[in-house]
């Protein structure tokens, strides 16, 4: 990404980013609400349409509204915070969707990776379930499941526990952790502070549009540089709290 | 036990000119359905567009219909075109125009709200898949409108079928007509035939509508 711009109107979402994001990096991105960190990955498979500067998979421009769009967001799996899954497909339907109508793979290939994929995440038989068959965790696990099975080079995650219960939350963390394990390419928002820390090789901090902080997992949380990262964190903190 | 005037349903050809009656009823509802539902949806899709000429003209169009009871509408092109513009228009024909009207109005709003409904994250995640525009609506949005409309579509006909009973004020012959003249004719010979003869009109529209809705039930609950 080198120097872009997004904007809303007059509001400025993104200002002036610039960020390399190299093979086999988590990346987490954190800040408060509203401070661009989900435009941010938008941006990245396109969704929104950039103001300034331009965004990059290895030498391919990605453009907003470009024929060459849909095959390059097929390197970038994204999944979303509602586990958008397709209400009229099974879970096997909605896996197999993107690859064999889109890649033109074939079916049994497919089917037969998808429902590996099903076992490791703990989803073993329920590929034929329909998604108003599952809990939320279970649904957040078959869309990370079905944007592994693009093969994509690089995964966004967008706030993927946020609308979960707090014990399904879990369940979906340890699927990002032993990705992160493989040594997969991801970007990954969220405000799981732990989780931060233990997946992250860089973590980013975003405030009003701004990389504020770019670091390693250890000194962001120990050691942050500036001041507005360390009134973030301290939110998260509860040991110092006045008895009323 | 009061004389119902169930026998005149058996008396000469009553029954099968009942009969006959609810078909020619079911005839035109059939045709305009054929023809209204194609339109309704072609309209329907049109109307989520964002062109705002196409959105007023519309909006114009299915207000008018909408608000306007079919009886006028069926006297309007009964007997108001044969005045202004000469045509003679037959009765049926009249019927299935009006019906025509009324049922792609109300089938271009029912794919209209259809086609709205779908949460915009559907479209963003099967752009992030890389998917098409074209494989957007084949795979994902097509399906699922079918599935939603199908319910919705057949409470259409049989609401239809049901308002098929004003086209006798343009003196088309169909269920209740035939029942009047039955209980006309027999006025003298058993002047209780209204209730048998009404009775008997009240479950042939049953047995019509009542499969239909079944049916529209069932798909429901399948698909709900």
């Amino acid at each position: 990404m080198d120097h872009v711009t997004k904007r809303f109107g007059n509001h400025t979402v993104l200002d002036d980013i610039s960020l390399t994001v190299h093979r086999g990096e988590v990346i987490v991105v954190i800040g408060p609400s509203g401070c661009g960190k989900s435009t941010l990955l938008r941006c990245i498979n396109a969704l929104e349409k950039i103001q300034g500067g331009e965004i990059k998979l290895g030498n391919e421009k990605i453009e907003y509204g470009s024929k060459r769009l849909p095959s390059l967001r097929q390197k970038i799996g994204m999944v979303f915070q509602n586990y958008e899954l397709f209400p009229h497909l099974t879970v096997l339907g909605n896996i197999q969707l993107a690859p064999v109508k889109v890649q033109k793979r074939n079916l049994a290939e497919v089917q037969a990776e998808a429902i590996g994929w099903l076992d490791r995440v703990g989803l073993e038989g329920r590929e034929n379930s329909y998604p108003r068959e599952l809990s939320g965790g279970q649904k957040q696990r078959v869309a990370i499941v079905r944007a592994l099975c693009m093969h994509p080079e690089i995964l966004l995650f967008d706030e993927v526990t946020a609308a979960l219960d707090p014990e399904m939350v879990r369940e979906v963390l340890d699927v990002m952790l032993a990705l992160a394990a493989q040594g997969r390419t991801m970007l990954i928002v969220t405000h799981e502070m732990r989780f931060a820390r233990a997946a992250a090789d860089r973590i980013l901090f975003l405030d009003g549009g701004k990389i504020m902080e770019d670091s390693d997992p250890e000194t962001f949380f120990t050691h942050p540089q500036t001041e507005r990262a360390r009134r973030f964190l301290s939110t998260f903190q509860f040991d110092n709290i006045k008895k009323l | 036990m009061p004389d119902l005037g169930i026998s005149v349903l058996f008396k000469g050809k009553n029954l099968p000119r009942l009969l006959g009656g609810l078909w020619a009823a079911l005839r035109i509802s059939l045709i305009s359905v054929v023809i209204s539902f194609p339109l309704g949806i072609l309209l329907g899709a049109l109307m989520t567009l964002k062109n705002p000429f196409v959105k007023a003209a519309m909006r114009i169009y299915l207000e008018f219909i909408r608000i306007m009871p079919q009886m006028v509408l069926l006297f309007l092109f009964y007997f108001g075109t044969t005045r202004a513009f000469g045509w003679d228009l037959t009765g049926e024909t009249a019927s299935v125009i009006v019906f025509v009207l009324w049922g792609t109005a109300e089938m271009s709003d029912l794919v209209r709200g259809c086609l709205i409904s779908f949460p915009a994250h559907q479209y963003e995640t099967s752009e992030a898949l890389g998917l098409g525009k074209a494989q957007l609506y084949r795979y994902i949005i097509i399906p699922q409108a079918v599935r939603r409309l199908i319910p919705l579509s057949v409470n259409l006909v049989t609401r239809m079928i049901k308002t098929t009973s004003l086209i006798l004020m343009i003196g088309v012959v169909e269920i209740l007509k035939v029942a009047q003249q039955i209980i006309e004719a027999n006025r003298t010979a058993s002047p209780n035939a209204a209730f048998g003869v009404y009775l008997a009109v009240f479950f042939l529209y049953f047995i019509a509508c009542w499969p239909i809705s079944m049916l529209a039930q069932y798909l429901e609950r399948k698909w709900g």
